[in-house]
């Protein structure tokens, strides 16, 4: 399992705009690099992320070979109820990884 | 101002005797107007204008290494944290065995490293005190250099040492060494007869190809450099160096490195520990 890391407030006020951090440990090799005998490394990287509130997703992004390894998303939402916030990365050879948050909204 | 500063460099007589290669490089590219005086050459930063890496950073990149959950380094923090509970080797222990809670028996430890080791009779480096560890005491194989692991280890244990000021123990037994470093960092050498020195001591002000000139103080190893895209330990950043300047760098583990890591350690003695840092 690739070692992940979530930063969701753990209280928010209802209605409040909260920021979500994401950070996954991933090598995000392009395909484009050649290996030390000149061969093209073949493609491995997270091609898609989502988080979804209580089952609702609320976020969803693409990523392709130009980004970075360990990719770190960001992004805010509004605070609307208690629940658990689920996080997923998926990508090349059947990469999977997932993790949950808890929130308390009053 | 665009300053143009040439080396030449007669090479050995290989049937080109007296061949002369002109090395032209951009040393400055520094504005006339942001030198107030003209540095001394050759001389070691005073206490007062001693800056980390940290300080010639954009603000975005100082802001990744500030919040631990955007720094991508804390992943291999995390991963040390689990390997220091881990029992491995045929002694079956684990660190926190023998060291317990990392949080107050390792706190301090990375700042006055390298430190002399008296049965190997030389000053080792935080990675191979760890490796020490896992040979003599976990009965374990050592871990490569460069290794996720041994990465992993040497930053979970830099960071129990974050903001406390380096102090190597610069005594007697430990002296000479820090003058070999300081040998190797005062000595030309390469393609481009360059020196340490001359660069991160007399053009710290300066640019080096629009990338700001740092006074290389291996404040935050092992870090998270963006260019990587990954954690590096010290003596990869020193190889990093070596190659740019086209010398031969020193293979890992090399005594010669770990005394050039005694000698920046002791020459940063007193600035805080970042480890982990992010640099670019």
């Amino acid at each position: 399992m690739p070692r992940s890391l979530i930063n969701v407030p753990a209280k928010a006020k209802r209605g409040e705009v909260i920021e979500i951090k994401t950070l996954i440990s991933h090598d995000m090799e392009s395909g484009y690099r050649p290996d030390s005998t000149g061969k093209t490394i073949p493609r491995d990287i997270i091609n898609l992320f989502f988080a979804s509130y209580n089952g609702v997703e609320i976020f969803r992004a693409e990523l392709h070979p130009a980004i970075a390894a360990n990719p770190f998303l960001s992004f805010t939402t509004i605070a609307t109820e208690s629940g658990r916030i689920d996080f997923t990365w998926t990508g090349d050879n059947d990469f999977s990884a997932t993790e949950t948050a808890q929130i308390i909204v009053e | 101002m665009l300053t143009c500063i040439s080396f030449k460099t007669n090479t050995r007589e290989s049937g080109h005797s007296n061949r002369t290669f002109g090395v032209y490089i951009l040393a400055s590219l520094i504005s006339a107007a942001s030198i107030p005086t003209t540095p001394a050459m050759g001389g070691e930063i005073p206490a007062a204008e001693r800056k980390s890496g940290y300080e010639f950073m954009s603000a975005e990149t100082r802001a990744m290494q500030d919040d631990d959950a955007a720094n991508p380094a804390t992943l291999w923090v995390l991963d040390g944290k689990a390997l220091w509970n881990r029992t491995d080797g045929e002694a079956k222990k684990s660190c926190a065995d023998c060291h317990s809670d990392a949080g107050s028996s390792m706190k301090g430890v990375a700042a006055r490293y390298p430190a002399f080791n008296k049965s190997i009779g030389r000053p080792i480096d935080l990675e191979q005190r760890i490796n020490l560890c896992r040979t003599e005491q976990q009965k374990a194989t050592p871990l490569s250099f460069e290794s996720r692991e041994l990465l992993a280890l040497a930053a979970f244990i830099g960071q129990q040492s974050r903001g406390m000021p380096i102090g190597v123990i610069d005594d007697a037994q430990t002296k000479p060494f820090i003058e070999a470093g300081r040998t190797i960092f005062e000595r030309r050498q390469g393609q481009l007869n360059l020196s340490c020195a001359q660069c991160h001591d007399d053009n710290w002000r300066g640019k080096l190809a629009g990338a700001p000139i740092t006074q290389g103080h291996a404040t935050g190893y092992p870090l998270y450099r963006l260019e990587w895209q990954a954690m590096g330990s010290l003596q990869r950043r020193l190889r990093n160096c070596l190659v740019g300047m086209r010398a031969e760098p020193y293979v890992f583990d090399a005594p010669e490195y770990v005394n050039v890591e005694l000698f920046l350690m002791w020459r940063a003695r007193g600035m805080p520990i970042e480890t982990p840092a992010v640099r670019p």
